[in-house]
């Protein structure tokens, strides 16, 4: 069992004591079965959490790309139909910043997150976790993020430096103040 | 319009007069309409308008607006650059030119939907609630049914609204694209506090997680103090079940927050101790800084007015006594003060709010303004409970750039020329 899968069930240990119904006297919820919160649980996390079986390399993923999302985000990235996702490195500061999956996206595992639950946009989720693997492998190739042979899964995907990793400021619950003009 | 205002008391420059005078002195005497000669010969119907003289039309099972008004007061739903992929519309803009109150009728609040709206059942639609939990639980709507709810009013802002203001040009779009992305609705649902105490918090629960069960499943991850204090499910908009467009058949509402935030079609509410780092709170809706850093979570949707009336889509017919209205907002609780200008900025007047003045709502203003025919800058200037004041336009450009994208909320200034013509000015 994954340590996601095991905290979770003995989360779902505990809760289980001394509690045959679900919540609050007054509530009218019913119980989610693990299956109920298989199918929606799609977040997956910085630090991998909630990411699936399976792998894929930039190699594999060209094909898969070329078939599936070309059409609408080009050949090599550049943005055709919808958006670029390749370049724009370094001009995040300059008079035209250029944010793509390469400048601007700070973690891999959102770039997986988002190609699994999203794209192709006309048909998301259409694809196995393997070809997925291999299109964000793909796409994080393109953008000279990891090599052409690197594969990619669970335990490696969270590693991946990404360009613009430290590039986010928090401004909840208040913006900075040398952001604010009010200061 | 009063022609002959010379005497009437200014408050500011160019022409501003006191915000109490339509109500004390303008009033106008009923016009009385003469009516057509009816000879004898004649029926008495001569010269009625011809809606009169049949029997008209019986009632609608949903009622529509004028089919003079369907063909122009309408949202902008145009594609955006770069979103065409589809070759159909995920964006329509509130046509604030158009309309006079605080509640935007239903047809025509704003609409953002990245991967288009979904056609669900409500019969098969649940909301889970799960991770950091006592005890998992799901929901669906004839659950929801049965519990007390709440009803508020909430304006809706997306943080994109007037995202092209920043550019370096005035902009000759009329206020659906300037400032449609924005809408104030009577919004009910269930307290979602209520349903994660039913769930159950565990000890370090800090964050929830959103989704909708739209072809995106867009998600957002949202600060448990905001989820645990007025965020609710809201499952109707103004007294009808929530249109397609706004989650149908229900939706995550988190008053005065980008609306993005606000997760339609939600399905699954995920309890966690961090945020999950969405494409929707990193990619987009951060907002680029001079230095290239990007604010992140900047949630809360700021101070913010626009002068409506008059625009650059009216004319001023002759010179006169006009008013000057408009709405004003903030994510930080009530409008405390509304002012505005006619000669750029130099002098203010304060407005006449219109009540009740609610919390995170649209608020309109009023104020008499004489023209005289010269040339104007017209302006409003919002001030909240918060204390926060509505930037100018260059205060607001000199601490966060100009390729922000998102959260602009300066001053919107309109030019009056000698004719009467207005346009989008930066003053
Ligand atoms: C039918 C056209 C279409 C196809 C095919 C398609 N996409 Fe997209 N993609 C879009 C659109 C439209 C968006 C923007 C959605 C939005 O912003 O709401 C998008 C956004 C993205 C983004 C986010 C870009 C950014 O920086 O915000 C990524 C990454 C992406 N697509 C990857 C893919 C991959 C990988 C495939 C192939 C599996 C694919 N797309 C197939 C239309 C398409």
């Amino acid at each position: 069992m994954s340590t996601p899968k095991l905290l979770r069930f003995c989360v779902f240990l505990l809760a289980g004591i001394g509690m045959t119904t679900a919540g609050a006297d007054n509530g009218f919820g019913t119980p989610a079965t693990e299956e109920d919160i298989e199918r929606v649980y799609l977040s997956i996390f910085p630090d991998g959490e909630n990411l699936p079986d399976g792998s894929g390399t930039a190699d594999e993923g060209k094909a898969v790309y070329e078939m599936y999302c070309t059409v609408c985000h080009g050949a090599d990235g550049e943005g055709t139909l919808a958006d670029k996702l390749v370049g724009g490195r370094g001009t995040l500061d300059s008079d035209s910043p250029d944010k793509t999956v390469g400048s601007y996206w700070p973690y891999a595992t959102t770039v997986f997150n988002y190609i699994r639950r999203s794209m192709p946009y006309t048909a998301p989720m259409s694809l196995t976790n393997e070809e997925y693997y291999a299109i964000t492998a793909f796409v994080l190739h393109k953008n000279d993020i990891i090599s052409a042979d690197k594969v990619l899964d669970r335990n490696s995907l969270p590693d991946v430096s990404m360009p613009n990793r430290d590039g986010f400021v928090n401004a909840y619950p208040d913006i900075p103040p040398e952001y604010d003009y009010m200061h | 319009m009063a022609n002959d205002a010379q005497d009437l008391p200014r408050v500011a420059g160019n022409g501003l007069l006191d915000r109490r005078l339509f109500m004390r002195t303008l009033a106008l005497g009923a016009v009385g309409t003469a009516t057509a000669g009816v000879s004898l010969a004649d029926p008495v119907s001569k010269g009625q308008p011809e809606w009169m003289l049949a029997p008209g039309a019986t009632t609608e099972d949903y009622g529509t607006p004028s089919h003079y008004e369907m063909a122009r007061t309408r949202r902008w739903t145009v594609p955006p650059a770069g979103q065409t992929a589809t070759g159909r519309s995920i964006v329509a803009f509130t046509p604030h030119h158009q309309l006079h109150g605080t509640l935007t009728p239903n047809g025509l609040h704003f609409e953002v939907n990245h991967h288009g709206i979904p056609d669900i059942d409500p019969d098969q639609h649940e909301l889970i609630i799960h991770g950091m939990v006592r005890q998992p639980i799901k929901f669906n709507v004839a659950a929801l049914a049965n519990y007390p709810t709440e009803t508020h009013n909430y304006f809706l802002e997306c943080s994109g609204n007037s995202g092209r203001l920043w550019a370096d040009k005035p902009t000759p779009a009329n206020l659906d694209i300037t400032h449609g992305l924005l809408s104030g609705s009577e919004w009910t649902g269930v307290p979602l506090a209520t349903l994660l105490d039913e769930a159950g918090l565990q000890p370090g629960a800090k964050w929830i997680i959103a989704e909708g069960a739209d072809s995106g499943s867009v998600s957002r991850s949202v600060p448990m103090d905001k989820a645990m204090g007025d965020a609710m499910i809201a499952l109707y908009q103004n007294g009808e079940r929530l249109r397609p467009g706004q989650g149908y058949p229900m939706r995550l509402f988190n008053p005065g927050f980008e609306g993005n935030t606000s997760i339609k079609w939600v399905r699954s509410i995920r309890v966690t101790d961090r945020p999950a780092m969405t494409r929707f709170e990193t990619r987009t809706y951060t907002d680029l800084m001079p230095d290239g850093k990007a604010l992140q979570f900047s949630l809360g949707m700021d101070v913010k007015s626009v002068i409506t009336r008059p625009s650059n889509s009216t004319v001023l017919p002759k010179k006169g006594v006009y008013e000057v209205t408009g709405i004003a907002w903030s994510g930080n609780g009530r409008i405390t003060r509304v002012e505005v200008s006619a000669d750029g900025g130099v002098t203010w007047a304060d407005a006449a709010l219109q009540g009740p003045v609610l919390p995170i709502m649209l608020t309109r203003f009023r104020i008499p303004w004489q023209w005289d025919g010269g040339p104007a800058v017209l302006q409003s200037r919002a001030y909240d409970e918060a204390g926060r004041i509505q930037p100018s336009r260059a205060d607001l450009i000199a601490a966060r750039g100009t390729h922000g994208n998102y959260h602009f909320n300066g001053i919107h200034s309109w030019g009056v020329g000698e004719d009467g013509g207005i346009a989008h000015v930066y003053a």
